[in-house]
């Protein structure tokens, strides 16, 4: 049994952020920068979104190219329920899979059943029971979906206080009342005495999707955050490693304004951001 | 007993759980001025690459060495282990208080994360190491675990006067007994 080793692995990331490169130079600036480990993709989201069409895994020699150039742990993503992407992924040896909604899924009625691999996996959630649906097919972290690629942390923000609130609603509810959720959330029973015994989910819980600032950092680990995913919002700003170590140093220092304002200050343009209402695909909607 | 656990990024909240659950009084350490009045200071698992970069720059690095100097005690784990070597993959390291080598990642990536068990100076231990890196001790260092299954069988447990490093994660474990392990160092 790995489940120790890899929810204890995800631990390590905690109070860090993990940051989207398609390169070993971005990669060197990831690292330099303090992210905790880089998340290796062909296009950032915001590309994905503008180039439509299919997404998929990308190139392993690219992923190798990743991983061979820097020392802190590398993720790379499979499509949601593509058993083939993610058993190639874990032959490479990637430190962890991210089974993203980012990626055009693969299988519009399951995820990929993750208690067969030895390599843990992150999954994205809008709400507790798809949370606990993933935590129970083997997930060993769970990150929000928010909705990536659109630098708007809108949707981030609804998807960690919605987990934030089920969570705290389990609290009053007495036996009867937990097989009911475990019904509604399609979940087994014991996952939900769990998780309202410790008042928390029974995994890492970062956020991702439209994080694009140091502000914004800071917000979502203000709202309870364990830490924080940045996909477009450093490579597509006008200062990616200044951008970088601001966010990193705002995960930081997220309750300390004063600091805050400092590393928000003379960072250039951050990446264009886009009005959820006006989005053409919503990623989140992808795999529940 | 106030003990402070570096919080520049990785496991810091599994060590405050364990500190408070044996009665100690903890602060998170994110700049100097945390540090005071800590009898103690556990360095947790994480990135050893991005709590080096900061300690440096928020200049903890040399109040870490200072307080050392004072008695101040130290608990390194897996990255916050490596903070505490001498020397690191063939360079200085980042405090250098503790006379050891480290290779950090020595067993691979995390596919070679493994569990096995370590006889320690509590007693048998459940030891998780993920991403581990490999430690080796230098002069008056005193080996104080080892893997029991590699022959020659490498350090896993090391102490140097108040400085513990362990090359595993008892904050995973559930197991409290190397931090009160700890916190007798703290104390004396």
């Amino acid at each position: 049994m790995r489940d120790r080793l890899n929810t204890g692995f995800a631990e390590m990331f905690k109070n860090g952020v993990i940051m989207d490169v398609t390169n070993p130079e971005q990669a060197a600036i990831a690292e330099s920068a303090g992210a905790c480990a880089v998340m290796a993709l062909e296009r950032v989201p915001s590309d994905i979104r503008a180039a439509g069409g299919v997404a998929r895994m990308s190139d392993p020699g690219m992923i190798k190219a990743i991983m061979a150039s820097v020392t802190i742990p590398v993720m790379a993503k499979s499509r949601i329920g593509h058993l083939a992407e993610a058993r190639i992924l874990e032959s490479l040896g990637v430190d962890f899979i991210d089974e993203s909604e980012v990626l055009t899924p693969a299988d519009d009625e399951a995820h990929v059943d993750k208690h067969g691999f030895s390599v843990p996996f992150v999954c994205g959630a809008r709400d507790l029971g798809e949370a606990l649906r993933r935590v129970a097919e083997g997930a060993a972290m769970i990150r929000t979906k928010g909705e990536a690629g659109t630098g708007n942390v809108v949707e981030a923000v609804r998807h960690l206080k919605t987990v934030n609130r089920q969570i705290l609603e389990l609290s009053g509810l007495d036996e009867a009342g937990l097989s009911k959720k475990a019904v509604e959330y399609r979940v087994p029973v014991e996952l939900l005495r769990d998780v309202r015994d410790r008042g928390r989910l029974p995994v890492v819980t970062f956020v991702a999707g439209g994080i694009a600032t140091p502000a914004d950092a800071a917000l979502m680990m203000m709202l309870g955050a364990e830490g924080v995913f940045v996909g477009s919002g450093i490579f597509k700003s006008q200062n990616p490693a200044r951008t970088a170590k601001a966010i990193v140093e705002a995960v930081i220092h997220w309750k300390d304004p004063a600091r805050l304002a400092a590393l928000s200050e003379g960072l250039g343009e951050p990446m264009r951001g886009l009005e959820i209402g006006t989005l053409e695909t919503a990623m989140a909607a992808r795999g529940v | 007993m106030r003990i402070g656990v570096l919080a520049l990024q990785g496991a810091v909240q599994e060590h405050e759980r364990a500190l408070r659950r044996l009665g100690a009084e903890v602060v998170q350490v994110r700049l100097p001025v945390d540090l005071d009045g800590v009898s103690g200071l556990v360095l947790p698992g994480g990135e050893s690459t991005v709590m080096a970069r900061y300690l440096d720059e928020y200049g903890l690095g040399r109040a870490i060495r200072d307080r050392a100097a004072a008695g101040m005690a130290l608990f390194g784990v897996c990255a916050g282990a490596i903070l505490l070597c001498e020397e690191v993959d063939g360079r200085p390291g980042a405090l250098g208080l503790l006379p050891a080598k480290a290779t950090r990642n020595a067993y691979g990536r995390q596919l070679a994360s493994f569990e096995e068990t370590i006889d320690s100076p509590v007693g048998r231990f459940a030891g998780l190491f993920i991403r581990a890196p490999r430690l080796e001790a230098l002069g008056a260092t005193e080996t104080l675990a080892r893997r029991a299954t590699e022959r020659g069988g490498e350090a896993v447990l090391l102490r140097y006067g108040g400085v513990l490093a362990a090359s595993f994660h008892p904050e995973l474990s559930g197991d409290d007994r190397l931090h009160e392990y700890f916190l007798r160092l703290a104390a004396a």
